[in-house]
């Protein structure tokens, strides 16, 4: 075994420690700087240095830390998707919080932290770092869900998502130490070696595969543990609520992946049927419950449910296809989603929620470039070529179909399409309908940029996929 | 000019959407102009699309034409490949004839957002000529859904009193087809590298590396396992059966025309609904050999239902569009029909039969638009002896009412001659069945036309009625030309069917004509 610590060791996690700092100096210039917004901006700058010291790390693959921090093409790319939704979300926010009446400089640390927490669980190879990963995260996520202090529905979603959260936490936790029993190791490879001398049938691996699973699926929302999403993606700030549904899912799903594909690898028949269940289950019901949504927030909140459904295709799949499909379809529904959630913070104006549908009507007669914007979002949602969601869709439709799940590709398929019956009441509402009120929308230029990138990339990735494939099938081509 | 040549699908497909950039551009308040430039670009897209029909070489008709294969996103082996045989020359041909006619029957019609609208009729365009010409199966599906959308729109924006219904139901229906669709074409793509490897022929023509070269897949068709065959014709069944509409999927399409803008249910009518049946013959026949004919007794089961079903059912309504939008569904049973007798008297048939009913539906859809306009109703109850005020606007209607039921010198006789002939080599019943549709056509086409056209004016509100103007005539006269041309002189559109037609029966029965060789031999000298 080599040595625990080496000195280039620090290099690894640079640009980790480089959001720390910007972190830490944030809660330092709350004190000094009474221009909340210059803060976002300071905040926007940590993740620009961070990306670069990232992009320098961008051809190494290796272990660090004797081998508990893995620096390999998959953790890189997935750091990358969490900066991006994290600097897209702190520049959808400076005007927005300034609205909600809300504007503090530990808003920006917070996203920080939570971004760094993300990328050591993408990194982690090892149940130790992963835990610590995961609550770093968890615990900023849950102050920034409350963080409209003054908001009932807010505190409600905080509260709620922290209970379960912590709950989800235990389990997983409990998964774990089983996991350790087991193996005498903390390490994912080591956990592999011992789960695959032992029995299929072996209870103790069973319980600790089952509990695994059970935590990961709340962390994911998958159904039957998705029933706080609605209600904290409902009271966070919409901000967060962005913020959770592309950053959070991805380093969620980025955690299941390597427990999944490297740590209890070996009793993939046994999983792989439970996962297909909950996959049929998570598509169906967040589908058909957001049939019956008249929030969009809530609406979008059982559309995110849905989305990790199809994504699980891709761990029952498990082969090349499968698991290519997995990064490439949260980076695209990171564009795509963080794109949507825009125009819905967008339609926060002073005096207005904005989060009905009936809020949308006539918007495209107010507003129309956010109309239109928000249409080529929801038919990325929905799949619709040539938007990005096309690609990724088609990706995890091919696993199933390449690795003979027959009957689930026909089942994601019908969801794909029931879909598009709820996106398209947004669609009605907007294009459709009178409009119900004069006030137009004020785009600040944060705002604008965001809905500029997540455009530009939802209809880049659909006309012209090549490099991003490229660059998502790099990841499992390596390691998995 | 040899740019021009090399380029002319690109450049045909992507016009309209060029011209849909441009229109961008405009001042919405500026409808004038906005309408000059749409009528412009469709026209000037008929106009170079006409060097197809002039340069197709009709020797070599059944090999793909004008053709560009350049690599599209190369980590799925998706290429840009487009081409056309002398079957999508004939489609592209329709398209491009009806995009103008539809968009200047909009002239009056469209009052409000007439930007959008045109925006939406022009992306429309492109998307169906690139459904007509793409020669690669991921190319295919990324124009045949690209289409819902602006269809969805001008549906749901610009329609009668129950758009939105009509809309989502057009738009949900389709998609349910083509996501199952896309299914079948994975299944395909992924069993092609291994096929390919065993066939030495095929790998040097076409790689053993994934692909969507619809080529490629013709090629290996007779190898694909049958039980392969079986489940992808399945799949590519419900998709292209919905777009048909084959019966019992035809639901959708009653409330998608009648809801839909004049303009929306002649492109639904002429163009949408060929894609579905263009599905079939591009994909499903050279591609599921062995599955199509196994399918045959249930293709044509169908197709015999929705013949007599759809005529029952135009027959029994009241509004006139509504009873347009019924035939379409009996029309279409004539062209699977056809086939699916799988043999080149139906197939012919049944392609020219496309065409026509492209024509004369198309015809339809504009004339009861003519009234709608006038009357603001299209009750048939409502309407009555109109030939005394409207004398040009009877005539141009019988004409498109007996090319409907098939008169000879008319276009749909053609047609149906045909098909029923390729019905009756492949069994007398078929053949007895399309022959009572046709019974059947003539009576609710004709009854349709005394009701409303002929005897007194006996409502007071029909007195005062102005006959066609020249914008009207115009949209009408290009197709009543054409529905002759085919009636009178069809040799030049047998010619360029010919030989698709027969490739398309040997790659389904690869022995047919040496079944038919025998079987003439033995007629003559019997034994």
């Amino acid at each position: 075994m080599s040595q625990f610590f080496q000195i280039q060791d620090i290099g690894a996690i640079t640009p980790e420690l480089e959001l720390v700092a910007f972190g830490m100096f944030l809660l330092i210039f709350d004190l000094l700087i009474p221009d909340k917004r210059k803060l976002g901006l300071i905040a926007l700058a940590g993740i620009a240095i961070s990306s670069l010291f990232l992009f320098r790390l961008r051809n190494t693959d290796f272990a660090a830390y004797g081998g508990v921090l893995a620096l390999d093409p998959f953790s890189i790319f997935f750091k990358f998707i969490f900066l991006i939704a994290a600097a897209l979300s702190i520049a959808i926010s400076l005007k927005y919080l300034d609205i909600e009446r809300e504007n503090h400089g530990e808003y920006y640390a917070l996203i920080l932290f939570a971004t760094m927490g993300m990328m050591f669980m993408a990194g982690a190879v090892d149940l130790v770092t992963l835990y610590i990963g995961l609550e770093t995260m968890a615990i900023a996520t849950y102050v920034l869900v409350g963080f409209l202090r003054s908001n009932q529905r807010s505190n409600e979603a905080s509260m709620k998502y922290f209970l379960l959260g912590a709950f989800s936490s235990g389990i997983l936790l409990y998964g774990m130490s089983l996991l350790y029993g087991l193996s005498g190791s903390t390490r994912f490879v080591v956990i592999a070696e011992e789960l695959s001398r032992r029995p299929l049938t072996d209870p103790i691996s069973m319980v600790a595969m089952i509990t695994l699973s059970a935590g990961m699926f709340f962390k994911v929302a998958a159904v039957p543990f998705h029933q706080w999403t609605p209600d904290a993606y409902e009271g966070a700030p919409t901000s967060i609520t962005a913020f959770m549904s592309v950053a959070v899912k991805a380093a969620s799903f980025a955690m299941m992946v390597r427990i999944f594909m490297v740590a209890i690898y070996p009793l993939r028949p046994q999983w792989v049927p439970i996962m297909a269940a909950v996959s049929v289950m998570t598509m169906t019901i967040g589908n058909i419950a957001a049939i019956t949504q008249s929030n969009v927030k809530r609406m979008l909140a059982y559309s995110s449910i849905s989305h990790a459904g199809y994504i699980l295709i891709g761990f029952i799949a498990g082969n090349e296809t499968g698991l290519t499909a997995v990064p490439l379809y949260l980076f695209i529904y990171t564009f795509t989603n963080l794109g949507a959630w825009a125009v819905v913070v967008a339609l926060r104006r002073k005096d207005v929620i904005g989060e009905q549908i009936d809020d949308m009507a006539g918007l495209f007669f107010r507003h129309p470039s956010g109309a239109v914007l928000m249409l080529i979002f929801l038919l990325s949602l929905a799949g619709i070529p040539p938007t990005a969601g096309f690609i990724g869709k088609y990706y995890l439709f091919a696993a199933a179909i390449q690795t003979g799940h027959n009957t689930l590709a026909v089942i994601a398929v019908l969801n794909a399409a029931i879909s598009i019956y709820f996106y398209f009441r947004i669609v009605v509402a907007m294009f459709m309908r009178e409009a119900t009120e004069k006030t137009g929308l004020v785009y600040a230029p944060g705002l604008t940029m965001t809905l500029a990138i997540a455009t530009l990339f939802t209809l880049l990735i659909g006309v012209y996929p090549d490099p991003f494939i490229a660059m998502a099938r790099q990841t499992v081509i390596h390691g998995f | 000019m040899d740019y021009f040549r090399e380029h002319i699908l690109t450049i045909v497909a992507f016009w309209p959407l060029a011209g849909m950039i441009v229109l961008m551009l405009f001042n919405k308040e500026n409808k004038t102009l906005i309408r000059w430039w749409a009528n412009f670009v469709m026209i000037v897209g008929f106009v170079i699309s006409i060097p197809l029909w002039v340069w197709f070489d009709r020797d070599n008709a059944d090999q793909m034409q004008f053709v560009q294969n350049i690599p599209w996103i190369q980590t799925l082996g998706a290429n840009y490949h487009v081409g056309i045989d002398g079957i999508s020359l004939l489609l592209v041909m329709l398209t491009t004839l009806l995009g103008p006619l539809a968009v200047l029957s909009s002239w009056e019609a469209i009052h409000d957002r007439v930007k959008e609208y045109y925006f939406f009729m022009l992306m429309l365009q492109a998307g169906m000529l690139g459904v007509f010409i793409s020669l690669d199966f991921f190319l295919f599906y990324v124009f045949w859904e690209v289409m819902l959308v602006p269809m969805y729109f001008i549906i749901g924006v610009w329609g009668g009193p129950r758009k939105l219904y009509a809309a989502i139901k057009f738009f949900l229906y389709t998609l349910f087809g083509s996501v199952l669709l896309l299914l079948g074409i994975l299944a395909l793509y992924f069993i092609y590298p291994s096929l390919a490897v065993q066939h030495p022929e095929v790998a040097s023509r076409f790689g053993t590396g994934s692909t969507f070269d619809v080529l490629a897949f013709q090629a290996v068709a007779s190898y694909l396992p049958f039980s392969y065959q079986y489940w992808i014709f399945l799949a590519f069944f419900v998709g292209f059966a919905i777009k048909v509409p084959m019966f019992p999927f035809h639901t959708w399409l009653p409330d998608a025309h009648v809801e839909a803008p004049t303009a929306g249910s002649v492109i639904l009518a002429a163009v949408l609904l060929k894609m579905g049946t263009y599905g079939f013959l591009r994909f499903s026949l050279p591609i599921l050999p062995d599955g199509t004919k196994y399918f045959v007794p249930f293709m044509i089961g169908l197709s015999i239902i929705a013949i007599i079903y759809g005529a029952l059912v135009a027959m029994m309504q009241p509004d006139m569009k509504k009873l347009v939008a019924y035939s379409s569904v009996s029309h279409m049973g004539f062209v699977t029909l056809g086939m699916f007798a799988l043999n080149p008297n139906g197939l012919n048939g049944s392609i020219i039969q496309q065409i026509n009913h492209g024509i004369s539906t198309g015809a339809l859809f504009l004339i009861v638009g003519i009234i709608y306009e006038r009357r603001h109703t299209r009750e048939i109850a409502q309407l009555g002896g109109l030939s005394n005020v409207m004398p040009m606007y009877s005539v141009v209607f019988l004409i498109m009412t007996l090319s409907s039921i098939g008169l000879p010198l008319l276009n749909g006789f053609i047609g149906e001659f045909t098909i029923i002939m390729g019905a009756l080599q492949q069994n007398l019943w078929f053949a007895v069945a399309a022959g009572s549709g046709i019974v059947l056509g003539a009576a609710y086409m004709l009854w349709l036309y005394q009701r409303t056209m002929l005897g007194k004016i006996e409502n007071p509100a029909n007195e005062k009625l102005i006959d066609m103007n020249l914008r009207e005539l115009a949209t009408l006269v290009p197709l009543i030309i054409v529905a002759f041309w085919i009636g009178l002189y069809p040799a030049p559109f047998f010619r360029v069917l010919d030989k698709p037609v027969n490739n398309l029966v040997l790659k389904v029965r690869p022995d047919y004509f040496q079944g038919a060789q025998r079987l003439n031999a033995e007629i003559r000298e019997p034994r």
